[in-house]
């Protein structure tokens, strides 16, 4: 068998520091989901308003969000603000803005097209039984688009999760850079660590997000 | 018969250049069945739909007891709780059980009490044969089963007016019956309603009065007996030519005759 350098994860505290790293990863990437799947059901809901200011405005902020790579973003947020503001934004912080910004963009796009593929009797005949608009969207609209929409925002937070390895580049000490730090260190000693460590860290990523996707698997089965 | 319920006051809908329903005029009294028929096209669904402001009208007024229909008018929610209407492709919500498809409107537009909502939908159920399905899905549900269930939905708001908007015209032939039936139970127990259907026996079975519509006009507003035995106008003889079958088939017999003759 070939020499994995899988013995650099027993030295000293690795394993213990790689678990932290993606513990960061998650921590960033869930508090910016906790935030944006609420915020982007309440963009997807404004999106479908007739109301064309309201429509152009979320459009502009959607496509800006989509069309820029996430790393310029960051880069955007964490050195620009600095620059031209003269905030003093931390990594992590800057990260979590960045991804919850993002993720309200993807999410307000997913909700707007769960929303509107609802067929137009639904709103009628729950028009017709005398819900208010308000009522139609809360009892009717939502509670169906919401099951269209958990195959899609599933995939949109392990989009998430895994896009947090672009973090090390603002100076967030996640999962990769950890990675990094413990190859680096044991570079003379066990000179094939790389694909020990990076086979570890696919593994940790993969444990983060499979739970995940079989819970959307769970509730569609459930919800049909 | 009762007490003027709606009125229908010189109502025009139009879409666009093309005038669907052009200057009408009608009333509907207390617990009278109202049939409308006519060719397709002829306007019976957006009448309907306007009466439930479904759709904007460009003129005329729609009184339910006095009170204008008006799909801006701040008491709408209001009135469309007293107009129950159910649709050709039965609408119900498929993420809701039979049971809270029927409830769901009772309890949070109506604010009713929960358990006396259920007792009446379990009872208006049963009316209908439903009432083991009341957990099903409307997936797990048959075409007719479902129709069933949009009535009792609309039923249990307690409306003072019910439209039906051609509700058996989605449906397998041996589905039509049981839905019919359900809707002459209705009128038996003296419900206002207007109906719009393709069905002529069925029209002429349950209507106090029949209203034939075409290009957007009442062209024949009478009895059944009336309309059915001598309708009044040619464009009404020949909407009800469409229905028959027989006549061919003599015509078809007596030429054979005179061929062998």
């Amino acid at each position: 068998m070939p020499d994995l350098g899988l013995e650099v994860l027993f030295k000293g505290k690795n394993m213990v520091r790689l678990l932290g790293g993606i513990g960061v990863a998650l921590k960033i990437s869930l508090i910016a989901v906790v935030i944006s799947i609420p915020l982007g059901i309440l963009l997807g809901a404004l999106m479908t308003w007739k109301n064309r200011g309201v429509r152009a405005i979320l459009r502009i902020y959607l496509e800006f969000v989509r069309i820029m790579p996430q790393m310029v973003l960051l880069f955007l947020c964490y050195f620009g603000t600095t620059r031209a503001f003269g905030w003093n934004l931390s990594g992590e912080t800057s990260a979590v803005i960045v991804f919850t910004l993002w993720g309200t963009a993807e999410m307000s796009d997913l909700v707007r097209g769960a929303l509107i593929s609802i067929p137009i009797h639904q709103y009628e005949s729950s028009e017709a039984l005398g819900f208010n608009r308000a009522q139609t969207y809360l009892y009717i609209v939502i509670p169906q688009a919401i099951r269209r929409l958990i195959p899609l925002s599933i995939n949109l937070i392990t989009r998430m999760i895994k896009t947090t390895s672009l973090i090390l580049m603002i100076g967030v000490v996640e999962v990769i850079k950890v990675a990094q730090q413990i190859i680096e260190a044991n570079r003379m000693a066990s000179p094939n660590a790389a694909f020990g460590v990076y086979l570890t860290v696919l593994l940790l990523y993969f444990l983060a997000c499979w739970p995940i996707s079989l819970l959307a698997k769970y509730l569609e089965r459930k919800w049909r | 018969m009762g007490e003027i319920l709606l009125s229908v006051e010189n109502v025009t809908k139009s879409y666009g250049k093309n005038v669907v329903l052009d200057d009408m005029s009608f009333q509907v009294r207390q617990g009278e069945v109202i049939v409308v028929v006519g060719p397709s096209g002829c306007g019976k669904s957006t009448l309907l739909r306007c009466i439930n402001a479904l759709e904007p009208i460009q003129s005329g007024k729609i009184k339910l007891n006095g009170e204008i229909v008006n799909p801006d008018g701040k008491n709408l929610t209001q009135l469309r709780q007293k107009i129950g209407m159910v649709f050709q492709s039965y609408d119900l919500f498929p993420h809701l059980s039979v049971l809270n498809n029927i409830m769901i409107a009772p309890c949070k537009v109506q604010k009713r009490k929960k358990d006396e909502v259920q007792k009446e939908a379990y009872a208006l159920l049963e009316r209908v044969n439903l009432k083991e399905k009341a957990d099903s899905y409307p997936r797990e549900l048959s075409g007719g089963q479902k129709q069933r269930v949009a009535i009792v939905r609309a039923l249990c708001m307690h409306p003072e007016i019910l439209l039906f908007d051609e509700v058996t015209a989605a449906l397998d032939p041996e589905m039509v019956r049981e839905v019919l039936d359900v809707i002459l139970g209705l009128a038996d127990s003296g419900k206002t309603m207007i109906i719009v259907t393709h069905e002529m026996q069925f029209a002429r079975a349950i209507a106090d009065r029949i209203l034939f519509l075409d290009g957007g006009k009442i062209v024949e507003n009478g009895s059944p007996e009336d309309f059915f035995e001598h309708p009044k106008t040619e464009r009404a003889r020949k909407f009800l030519h469409t229905f028959e079958f027989n006549r061919i088939k003599q015509v078809h017999h007596s030429e054979c005759e005179e061929q062998n003759a």
